[in-house]
């Protein structure tokens, strides 16, 4: 690997070797079901507490992706992985009985692709063959932690993001694999400067512009480079204002821009407000889905960016602003 | 500079909250639970000959029976969506705040889980209450 630009990294040697999803109910439901390996009924999971049904998710979804490629957890040199929660405790928790170092990572909702190019740098800095990545979250975890008991009966407005519950995995590897693993972008914090913690689509929209112009002038690519700009989880408002900042730098993003949270749920007909988020959010759609399609061929080349609001409660009560962050890793055919 | 963009495209995209219309929804709800409470009181009171006191707390206990029932199966959060300031205003709001809590904290357990957590939310409005009632004695005391 070596470094690009100011912000970028590139990969020589690291495939996805394989990846896992497991989803909520309410994932399931929505038009991406089809593409998760399994998902609960019930959003305990079979467990007797919320926290619990998180650790469950992200322990099945790990085993899943094992189970492809018959291999076993010994397999893997690390653990790379994060969660929501305070202390990342579901990813603590699901990695306890997996005898293997492990890395916990935290960038709210952009800890998918934060743990992605952990592993990679892991992978490529030959740490080792195989590096496990896992990201997940609860909606039911998020909202005790960040907003009010699940029953509360507080109006929450259009704005307002619906935690997605779900956990991914990608087995990074240096065994040659259908998709590879290219580019990165390390994102720096933005704040802009608002502190609506029920409005966080557009909190975190300048941070995934300032992480998409910094990745195109790292490369010295162009916008349609690739086939899909997937960031998540900026939803329908944040997703709007991506695109007019974007415009503002001189770049037309339109056709091939998407956002992981307009696309786990059917906005019209189920109630999430303004769409999806949570790390598992994009880790569902990505895991899911984009390596799905990207096996297909109906994508060649896609960039995820995910996206992170810093939120914290006892910050925000201060009287601060919410700082955001996006970290961008590139999915590619490695045979195009 | 990119600040200055930042702000210009967010002002530019702030979303309208539908005030107006929330407004309307919960005058009709917020009025309908009054309404059923007010039918509550006068069947205490006037079917039942109870006195007035009593008959107002076992208004009281019903309606925050109703509700802490209706946030148990559910409903109740689906209801303050609708509603908005029409259930949390009255004192459906303050029983739910507690239900609530003390359900969402039921998976650590009976002391460190329902006991601490219940007046999470509610305590708020309790220490405003005392507080205001403080005041308010002192201030009928000295000037009555």
């Amino acid at each position: 690997m070596f470094a690009r630009g100011k912000n970028s990294i590139e990969f020589n040697n690291v495939f996805l070797r394989s990846s896992a999803t497991i989803s909520g109910p309410r994932e399931r439901k929505g038009p991406l079901g089809k593409y998760f390996d399994d998902s609960y009924e019930n959003s305990y999971c079979g467990e007797e507490s919320w926290e619990k049904a998180e650790i469950r998710l992200q322990k099945d979804a790990i085993l899943c992706a094992l189970k492809k490629l018959g291999l076993k957890i010994d397999d893997m040199k690390a653990i790379v992985g994060g969660d929501l929660n305070n202390q990342i405790v579901a990813t603590n928790y699901a990695s306890r009985d997996f005898n293997i170092p492990y890395l916990g990572v935290y960038s709210a909702c952009s800890t998918c692709t934060e743990a992605l190019i952990v592993g990679s740098l892991l992978v490529d800095g030959e740490f080792g063959e195989n590096v496990l990545v896992v990201s997940s979250s609860h909606n039911s975890t998020s909202e005790r932690q960040f907003r009010y008991p699940t029953e509360y009966g507080g109006q929450k407005p259009n704005s307002m993001t619906f935690t997605a519950t779900g956990a991914g995995v990608a087995i990074l590897s240096s065994v040659a694999s259908p998709i590879k693993i290219r580019r990165a972008t390390i994102g720096r914090i933005i704040d802009p400067e608002l502190s609506d913690t029920q409005d966080m689509g557009r909190t975190m929209a300048p941070a995934a512009a300032m992480t998409l112009k910094q990745h195109l002038e790292d490369f010295e690519i162009d916008i349609n480079e690739y086939d899909l700009i997937l960031t998540g989880d900026l939803s329908k408002y944040g997703s709007e204002v991506f695109l007019q900042i974007m415009k503002e730098f001189n770049y037309n993003v339109t056709t091939n821009h998407n956002d992981a949270g307009k696309m786990l749920y059917d906005l019209e007909n189920q109630e999430v407000f303004a769409g999806g988020s949570g790390s598992g959010c994009i880790s569902l759609v990505s895991m899911g889905y984009i390596v799905d399609a990207l096996k297909k061929g109906i994508y060649r080349k896609v960039l995820l960016i995910a996206t992170g609001a810093l939120m914290n409660p006892i910050m925000i009560a201060q009287g601060e602003t919410i700082p955001a962050i996006a970290h961008a890793i590139s999915l590619e055919r490695s045979k195009q | 500079m990119e600040k200055s963009i930042f702000k210009k495209v967010l002002d530019r995209n702030t979303i309208k909250r539908p005030i107006f219309l929330n407004s309307i929804k919960a005058f009709l709800v917020g009025g309908t639970i009054c309404l059923f409470a007010q039918g509550i009181l006068w069947f205490f009171k006037d079917l039942l000959n109870i006195e007035k006191d009593k008959a107002i707390s076992l208004m009281y206990i019903v309606i925050v029976g109703i509700t802490s029932l209706l946030t148990g199966i559910g409903i109740f959060d689906k209801i303050g969506q609708f509603s908005g300031a029409g259930t949390i205003i009255p004192i459906t709001g303050f029983a739910n705040s507690m239900t609530s809590s003390a359900l969402e904290s039921k998976s650590e357990g009976i002391i460190l889980g329902i006991m601490s957590n219940m007046f999470k939310l509610a305590g708020a409005v309790i220490v405003a209450g005392v507080l205001s009632a403080f005041i308010v004695g002192n201030v009928i005391y000295l000037f009555r």
